[in-house]
């Protein structure tokens, strides 16, 4: 069993019903192999390429029998070579198919910015569109369990920084379906950012076929005292903040941009205008990352609406440590979130 | 091969060698605003690898890539435009001499990174693998790429997959003024083919026919589903790396290099054969020139008087439709 899921299989079972409610439950890590599965079926010129996503253990279990349902034309093993994987995904996408390419790790995707920065997410700018790179590669940080500094990366905000690479990173299960369906018929390349402490979470998703824009945010928690915008996991741990807030009398409302780039400014703006008060809580380093991009958007857009300074929860700027005691102190949580938050409303 | 193709084969190097040429003769005008490349010396090796494509087979080109279009059927008036940064230019505009792109004959686009394009030439050929199509992907660059791990990883994933692709290295020695042998232990690069379990041929590029047989069958391989070929091509280029200078000369490249392999041009050679065979007389080659001649006064004349892009169009494209 990969360590990371030793991990992942000891976190609490984190429900989060999303701004869909009916009758099925499933994990995230479900609706994506549901996504997949699906998409698969109803479009042919979608296949799965990657590092052992025909395995059993078929990446976290999100490929898993997919191969043996499509046949190893359309879910196949590869090389370790990141960087032309990524342009061979690229090229097909090119001559008019649909891949998914999936990097079991964040950390390895550092080996592919050549393909993926200098080539798929400049082809169709560089050509005036007339050639697209309809490309989605899934991305999969890891956390926890002395992954350490080369196995538990969030470098999301890195890529912002590329113009032509979309990036989603939904956090519920309905999002991760309907995110991933909307990644693989957009034709831009796509980044897809997911995280592995997102794998067991539960929630509502439709059995059928469904999309969520990319581009739209969502608000999971509505409140008047303070937004808190949350990448990624940190939506997990935002939400668990908000609920102790609750109790100390701070209502918090928790947005979640789901699409990191473009994201959406408008309900970013629209919250802040209602509380007046905004942290961001981020998966990744603190400089340069998600959150500072965010911020900076706030600053412009909505600096007349804010009564306090903007405040980042992230990770320090070190890389990641693997000893059990360090990372507890490297790691921000709900409770890092609470303290923030009561200072910003209370003081 | 058909007299008519030979012909044709004459006639596509001496268009690459007239219009960079030409393009030489132009630059110091300063109106053709993007670093140049060009291709005189190599026109053999273009010439002989895209004389056996179809319209449909894709090309993936380098930061040299005018030889390449040329050969394959790309549109001269939109790649001329698109040295001037035209709007009428075959990318708009937007990408100038080292990124021309015409979809329509299969060129999607060149590169500007050394060894960038081989991941996406074995790209396309996985499409035609798997959309069981019989299109062939031809890659060129230049010895320098073979530095790269993008040439390394791709061979490996290209044999590994039997992959219609045949990766035609244009070795004319040098990466800017670097030689080969500085960068490389040996002269290698066919045999990393052999060991990456390809086909993998050293020939001399300066032979047209030489290079177009070893193409024919490349391609042929491809459409049979018998997997991808390396053909190494020892050609020079006459011109320097960048630009209309000549590099030759202390620090540069040594001069009786440089004299040996002009005495070798590639069309003098295939024209002197052709004429010995009876194929080719001074009578046609001179009707040959005229309708060149033509084309590239038309090109250029519709590139000069085209519209540049307008400042409103810069945020386009950033995502496809
Ligand atoms: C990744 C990368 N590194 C360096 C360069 C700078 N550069 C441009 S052309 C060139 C030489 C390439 O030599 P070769 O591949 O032999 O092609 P040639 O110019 O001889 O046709 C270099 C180093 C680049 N464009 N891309
Ligand atoms: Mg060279």
């Amino acid at each position: 069993m990969p360590w990371t899921t030793v991990q992942v299989e000891k976190l609490d079972n984190f429900f989060i019903s999303g701004d869909f409610t009916g009758n099925r439950i499933l994990s995230y890590r479900d609706a994506l192999h549901e996504a997949m599965d699906q998409s698969l079926a109803r479009d042919p010129r979608v296949f799965i390429m990657g590092e052992g996503v025909d395995d059993v253990a078929g990446v976290f279990g999100t490929t898993k029998g997919l191969k043996e349902k499509y046949g190893a034309n359309r879910v196949f093993d590869t090389p370790i070579a990141e960087n032309s994987l990524t342009g061979i995904a690229a090229g097909a996408a090119m001559a008019g198919l649909r891949p998914i390419l999936i990097h079991a790790r964040m950390d390895f995707l550092l080996l592919s910015f050549d393909q993926l920065v200098n080539h798929a997410s400049k082809w169709c700018y560089m050509f005036g569109g007339q050639v697209k790179v309809p490309l989605v590669v899934r991305t999969i940080s890891a956390r926890g369990w002395g992954s350490g500094a080369q196995h538990s990366q969030c470098i999301q905000g890195m890529l912002m920084n590329v113009p032509g690479l979309k990036i989603v990173a939904p956090a519920t299960p309905y999002d991760a379906k309907g995110l991933m369906i909307s990644s693989i018929i957009d034709n831009s390349p796509v980044l897809f950012v997911e995280h592995r402490w997102l794998y067991k979470t539960t929630g509502y998703v439709p059995e059928e076929l469904y999309s969520i824009p990319i581009g739209r945010g969502v608000i999971h928690r509505r409140g008047e005292d303070i937004t808190i915008v949350a990448v990624s996991y940190m939506l997990v741990e935002a939400l668990k903040a908000a609920e102790k807030l609750q109790q100390a009398g701070i209502s918090a409302e928790v947005v979640d941009l789901r699409t990191l780039k473009p994201f959406d400014e408008k309900i970013l703006v629209e919250s802040v205008e209602k509380t007046g008060r905004l942290l961001i809580a981020d998966t990744g380093c603190k400089t340069g990352s998600v959150a500072s991009e965010i911020a900076a958007v706030a600053a412009e857009k909505a600096f007349h609406l804010l009564k306090k300074p903007v405040k980042r929860v992230c990770c320090p700027d070190t890389p990641t440590p693997t000893s059990d005691v360090l990372e507890k102190a490297f790691y921000p949580t709900a409770e890092d979130i609470c303290t923030e938050a009561v200072k910003l409303v209370k003081e | 091969m058909e007299k008519s193709k030979l012909i044709e084969m004459y006639r596509i190097m001496r268009l690459i060698r007239l219009i960079e040429q030409r393009i030489n003769d132009e630059y110091k005008y300063d109106e053709i605003k993007t670093p140049i490349h060009l291709s005189i010396g190599q026109e053999a090796v273009a010439a002989g690898a895209c004389i056996h494509l179809r319209k449909d087979d894709y090309i993936f080109g380098t930061h040299r890539s005018h030889a390449q279009y040329i050969a394959k059927g790309g549109d001269i008036k939109k790649m001329i435009a698109e040295l001037y940064l035209r709007k009428t230019g075959c990318a708009y505009g937007r990408g100038g001499s080292m990124h021309l792109v015409d979809p329509d004959v299969g060129i999607l686009g060149s590169s500007a990174i050394v060894g960038g394009n081989i991941p996406l030439g074995t790209g396309t050929a996985l499409a035609s693998k798997l959309q069981g199509n019989d299109r062939v992907t031809v890659v060129f660059f230049g010895d320098g790429a073979a530095d790269e791990g993008t040439f390394h990883e791709s061979l490996n994933f290209a044999a590994l997959k039997k992959l219609p692709v045949v990766y035609v290295c244009e070795n004319n020695f040098y990466a800017i003024n670097s030689h080969q042998l500085a960068r490389q232990v040996d002269d290698n690069i066919y045999k990393w083919a052999q060991n990456y379990g390809m086909l993998g041929y050293k020939i001399d590029g300066n032979d047209v026919l030489e290079v177009s047989d070893y193409a024919e069958k490349a391609i042929l391989r491809c459409r049979n589903g018998e997997g991808p070929t390396l053909i190494e091509c020892l050609t020079y280029r006459w011109k320097g790396h960048i630009g209309t200078v000549d590099d030759v000369g202390e620090g540069y490249r040594p001069k009786e290099e440089y004299d040996y392999w002009v005495s070798k041009c590639p069309i003098k050679r295939f024209s002197e054969y052709l004429k010995n065979m009876g194929v080719l007389n001074d009578e046609l080659i001179k009707n040959i020139d005229e309708e060149i001649y033509g084309l590239i006064e038309e090109a250029f004349s519709f590139a000069q008087n085209s519209p540049k892009p307008s400042p409103d169009e810069l945020l386009d494209f950033v995502y496809a439709d």
